[in-house]
């Protein structure tokens, strides 16, 4: 099996998760699409793992899956505060940032 | 993609040709669907892909823990989500933002980009036949040279466990 | 080869940070719930760990003595010391260096780097464990009156005893990391009691502004601790077998000769920036006067013997990386010495123009840090630590007085010239103290400042520093005479405003012209008689006062009342740190001979040979983690017991430390650093010009309060009686217009205001500066390239463009996918440029 068979699989799942992180209006949509590109790292981790045959890789895959975990909790956690406070998920309204 | 090649696995790579064709269709209907149930149903799809991706790698006890984790807890988290929202269940207009054709050149180019340099760094790079990965190997790992990252992220999710309960909590 | 003596003190003196510590914790939780609010508890820690931190010191100075071949003679050590004098002039430099009593514990390890927590007991922690405790306590007794009826009276004593237990940690720290987690509980220690009443905006303003100024220098710290760490690690492996985190491995590392210059160098400044931010140096000294917004207690804490000392213990610790980075024994100036000299000029030129007692002495800090520093930079540890030992005691003992006469002379007031002024006389026990600390601090021959100032400025000179000896020395002459200005403004002169409550002569003494030295008894007495009918009147002009005064209101005395001397609470720390302030001197009294050389003989390490341990022996890490390198590691090279030649052979050898190389197999801990030898004739000249400080100033000021009284005679005799306080305070204006009009012409305004000004203009300025420079840069930026640039190309390219081109020419929208499509192509751009440009 090549290597690059992986990385690229990785790289593309990696860039359609950035294209659903800008395109996608829907909070949770926008967590989903996070998801996606941490997944193509952690393919990447695993990938790399194999390749240089020691479990190190692996490891932060593991890692990079529990931050995944706490992140999903925390983001849903915000977004049903914003709901609450708003009835409304949608980012585009979520604007009181602007400079 | 060379499919087969003496120092190439056939039946590894056919499996994950296969594999992948379906993680990027159901990843690709994960960003573009107008349904956002659908979409988390999608994402399933992706997240247990990436999973068989990982037992081919001969990374089991991390493909077992992403299913366990993602398919498991945090899509389930998700459809909560989606549900508490009171996201539309069927389709749903304007699921995506009015400049969303921007991501369009930019996940092109950062595609593009990696791709190149993937390819132009590990062009012909086979990866070495593995057996299995003890587990044993990982808790070695884990419990000493990465100790203090594992504390850390024992840190994040007590942290992320509170702060969701405060977050999310009525008062 | 006989061992050092140690002892239970010694050993366990981990637990002297360690009781205010848990205390901390215990005030936290349970403190409410106690009769006295919590403040038992800390009181209590504090008073444990001074009896921990006496023995320690006491058993410090038995194993010092037995390492010199005397018998011991009791704590004081006057009569030992005097022994051991002899013995020294006959045997030449013979004694041993006694090694610290190091404990380490191991706190957490990481892919071979393993950090120990620990103790490093010297002459310096056993000194300043003794004198942060003793200062704490007092403090914490004095707060029990003045905080009394606090709003958040249990977290105060909370904050103030785990900014005690900070310090502790810094003091005994056994290893860099240990230091800085003192070092970091100390700033954040300091931000919640600066900002104690926080609900006053400049309160908490002054709070973040000392957090983060101290925070901008302690990115040195990090920096510095890595630089070394790096530096140091393989040689203290291999020759100590420690990790190049231990304070006793960066000495010997520094010294050995083994260490690159450039690393020396580089380390040495970086650690020197975090002094600057700590310890109040010039570019960075901004925050310690407005940190006066804190409860004068705190202040005094802060400014005696934590905080701002932690900076001056830093490099006196590390003592060894400075001596080599800056070179200290071989050139004239260097980045301390630079930095400190300007430091003592600017600070006693600002301290003029402060209206606001605590902020005189904030300068006057300033300034005694510089001196700390001037001494060190020059090679002169000796007196620079004995300035941290003296300095703690006066400037604590003025913080004190001033707590005190705000809070039962001026109403919570700090203004000297608008709410003091003819305090003497109601406060007698408060005034003498003041003024004992004070001529301390301006150093006057038997207080306790001049021992140690004036030895500052006679090693400075006599190390080849001789321009800062002179910057010193008018550093001196301006110390003396705003401390006279601050006294003057304070307890002499007439009273005014809240100083002058219930008091009806100043409303009569204005117009009779009354100066402090002919102020009639009777007048006073007349005044009291009168004062319940002038009470309503002062009472308003008090009020009025109070608003724009630096006092919190917050607790105690709705109405104003007439000024009366302090509680015994306050006067007891007072009157025991004046005694103190008075006696600290001689613990270390160069004048009289050797055998007073106390902090000589105890404090300064000895820079003599010691065998070097390699492959541990010392630091040998065993399974239960438990090191103990003091008795151990301090054998001295040479067993000096008796046979004199061979003491001063070894001696010999020894006197190149850190100013040749030590052999192999031998370390240095501590380089050699010359004495200056007392001379009166020397002493004399730092005398004269402090002595001529005072006079001047005091006939400076005697001039013009009497000129400015005759001045009032006309002015008040004009106005009715009734609307005399209202007069007052319009004169007021105008008489400040006349004080500051002669002085003006005087000497010190124009180069007092062009300081105050460089500080608010070119140092804030820079600071301002940089933000200004941040938002044009922001506002350059989305102009022309976000505006013109992304734009224009999104434009330029076809449907796409059309459709996102709207969306993109706000690009602040706030929506959080055009952020994210903007980093994401952002990165992917940076990342294309950097394959180009690899490829």
């Amino acid at each position: 099996m090549l290597a690059v068979n992986f990385l690229l699989l990785g790289a593309v799942l990696f860039s359609i998760g950035v294209f659903g992180v800008i395109a996608r209006r829907n909070a949770v949509m926008v967590l989903m699409s996070v998801e996606l590109i941490l997944n193509a790292v952690n393919l990447n981790l695993i990938a790399f793992a194999l390749l240089h045959g020691n479990v190190d890789g692996q490891v932060f895959a593991l890692y990079v899956i529990a931050v995944a975990a706490a992140e999903v909790g925390v983001g849903l956690g915000m977004v049903l505060l914003v709901y609450r406070n708003r009835r409304s998920i949608s980012l585009d309204e979520l604007s009181e940032m602007k400079g | 993609m060379i499919v087969a090649a003496d120092n190439i696995n056939v039946a590894q790579n056919v499996a994950f040709g296969i594999i992948a064709f379906l993680m990027v269709f159901s990843a690709l209907c994960v960003v573009t669907t107008k349904n956002v149930v659908h979409a988390a149903l999608w994402l399933v799809l992706v997240l247990a892909g990436v999973a068989a991706q990982y037992v081919l790698a001969a990374a089991e006890f991390v493909a077992v823990s992403q299913v366990l984790v993602y398919v498991g807890a945090v899509m389930v988290l998700f459809l909560f989500g989606i549900m508490l929202t009171r996201a539309q269940i069927g389709k749903e207009r304007g699921l995506n933002n009015k400049s969303w054709a921007l991501g369009i050149p930019v996940a092109l180019m950062l595609g593009g980009l990696l791709s190149y340099v993937i390819i132009d760094e590990f062009d012909d790079t086979t990866m070495p036949d593995a057996g299995p990965t003890p587990t044993e190997a990982i808790a070695d790992n884990v419990l000493a040279p990465y100790l203090v990252p594992f504390l850390a992220i024992s840190f994040i999710l007590l942290a992320a466990a509170i702060g969701s309960i405060v977050l999310a909590r009525k008062d | 080869m006989h061992e050092l003596q140690s002892g239970w003190f010694l050993e366990n003196a981990w637990l002297i940070p360690l009781i205010p510590g848990i205390a901390f914790f215990l005030i936290l939780f349970i403190g409410k719930k106690l009769p006295m609010k919590g403040s038992e508890l800390g009181l209590a820690s504090m008073a444990a760990s001074l009896v921990l931190a006496a023995g320690a010191a006491y058993q410090w100075v038995q194993r010092t003595d037995a390492a010199a071949g005397t018998e011991s003679a009791g704590p004081v050590g006057f009569v030992a010391g005097f022994a051991r004098s002899i013995a020294a002039s006959e045997g030449g430099h013979a004694e041993p260096f006694v090694a610290p009593v190091i404990r380490s514990w191991t706190w957490w390890q990481n892919d071979g780097v393993e950090l120990g927590i620990g103790q490093h007991i010297d002459g310096l922690s056993v000194m300043l464990l003794l004198l942060v405790t003793f200062i704490s306590l007092l403090v914490q007794v004095y707060s029990l009156e003045y905080v009394r009826g606090d709003r958040r009276y249990t977290h105060f004593f909370a904050a103030i005893t785990l900014f005690s237990a900070g310090m502790l940690v810094m003091v005994l720290a056994e290893n860099m990391i240990q230091l800085i987690l003192g070092w970091e509980i100390m700033g954040v220690c300091s931000f919640m009691l600066i900002g104690h009443w926080w609900e006053e905006e400049p309160n908490a303003r002054a709070a973040l502004k000392a957090f983060f100024t101290v925070r901008v220098g302690d990115v040195g710290l990090l920096v510095g601790t890595s630089v070394l760490f790096f530096g140091a690690n393989e040689w203290t492996q291999d020759h100590l077998g420690v990790s190049g985190f231990s304070i006793e491995g960066l000495q010997a590392w520094a010294l050995s000769g083994d260490a690159s210059h450039l690393v020396l160098l580089w380390g040495a400044v970086a650690l020197f920036c975090a002094c600057i931010g700590k310890s109040g140096q010039f570019p960075l000294h901004t925050w310690l006067p407005d940190a006066m917004a804190g409860p004068t207690p705190v202040s005094s804490l802060l400014h005696s013997s934590t905080m701002v000392v932690a900076g001056v213990f830093l490099v006196a610790r590390l003592y060894p990386v400075f001596w080599e980075g800056f070179s200290i024994p071989d050139s004239s100036t260097n980045v301390i010495v630079v930095i400190a000299a300007i430091t003592i000029v600017i600070s006693g030129l600002l301290a003029f123009v402060q209206n606001d007692i605590k902020k005189v002495l904030a300068y006057s800090t300033v300034g005694q840090l510089g001196y700390m520093m001037l001494g060190l930079g020059a090679g002169a540890w000796l007196p620079a630590v004995f300035h941290i030992f003296t300095h703690a005691f006066f400037k604590c003992c003025l913080f004190l007085c001033a707590g005190s006469v705000s809070h039962s002379g001026s109403h919570h007031s700090f203004d000297m010239k608008k709410d003091m002024g003819g305090l003497a006389r109601k406060m007698p026990i408060t005034c003498g103290a003041w003024i004992v600390a004070a001529l301390a601090l301006a150093g006057v021959f038997p207080l306790a400042g001049f021992f140690s100032k004036d030895e500052i400025i006679d090693n400075v000179g006599y190390n080849g520093y001789t321009v800062f000896m002179w910057i010193a020395l008018g550093g001196a002459f301006l110390t003396a005479a705003y401390t006279v200005r601050a006294t003057y403004l304070t307890f002499f002169g007439e009273s005014r405003g809240a100083a002058a409550v219930g008091d009806a002569h100043h409303q009569a003494g204005l117009g009779a012209a009354l100066s402090a030295h002919d102020a009639p008894h009777d007048v006073q007495q007349e005044g009291e008689l009168e004062a319940d009918a002038a009470h309503g009147e002062a009472g308003k002009v008090a009020v009025l006062l109070e608003e724009d005064g630096a006092g919190h209101g917050d607790h105690g005395h709705d109405e104003a009342h007439p000024p009366h001397e302090s509680p015994k609470l306050l006067l007891i720390p007072i009157c025991i740190l004046a005694g103190l302030a008075v006696l600290a001197g001689f613990a270390n009294a160069t004048p009289f001979g050797e055998q007073w050389e106390n902090f000589k003989e105890y404090v300064e390490p000895r820079p003599e040979l010691v065998s070097a341990t390699p492959g541990g022996v010392a630091g040998a890490e065993t399974p239960s983690s438990e090191t103990e390198s003091g008795a151990a590691g301090a054998v001295p090279a040479a067993d000096e017991g008796g046979d004199e030649s061979e003491g001063s052979a070894e001696a010999e050898a020894a006197v190149g430390c850190g100013l040749t190389v030590p052999e192999e197999s031998a370390v240095c801990y501590f380089p050699a650093v010359d004495h200056a030898e007392f001379k009166w004739s020397k002493a004399a000249v730092s005398l004269i010009v402090v002595i001529a400080g005072l006079v001047s100033s005091w006939f400076v000021c005697v001039a013009l309060y009497t000129k400015r009284n005759r001045h009032l005679v006309g002015l008040t005799e004009r106005f009715a009686p009734a609307r005399a306080g209202y007069t007052f305070l319009a004169n007021k204006y105008y008489l400040d217009a006349l004080y500051e009009g002669v002085i003006v012409r005087g000497i010190a305004h124009p180069i007092a205001a062009a300081a105050y000004w460089i500080n608010q203009n070119v140092i804030d300025g820079i600071v301002n500066g940089a933000g200004r420079a941040g938002k044009w840069l922001g506002g350059f930026f989305y102009k022309n390239i976000d505006q013109g640039l992304v734009d224009g190309a999104v434009k330029g390219s076809g449907t796409v463009a059309n459709a996102t081109g709207h969306a993109l020419q706000p690009v602040q929208s706030g929506k959080v996918s055009q952020y994210g499509g903007l980093l994401f192509g952002a990165a992917a751009v940076g990342a294309i440029v950097l394959v180009i440009i690899n490829v």
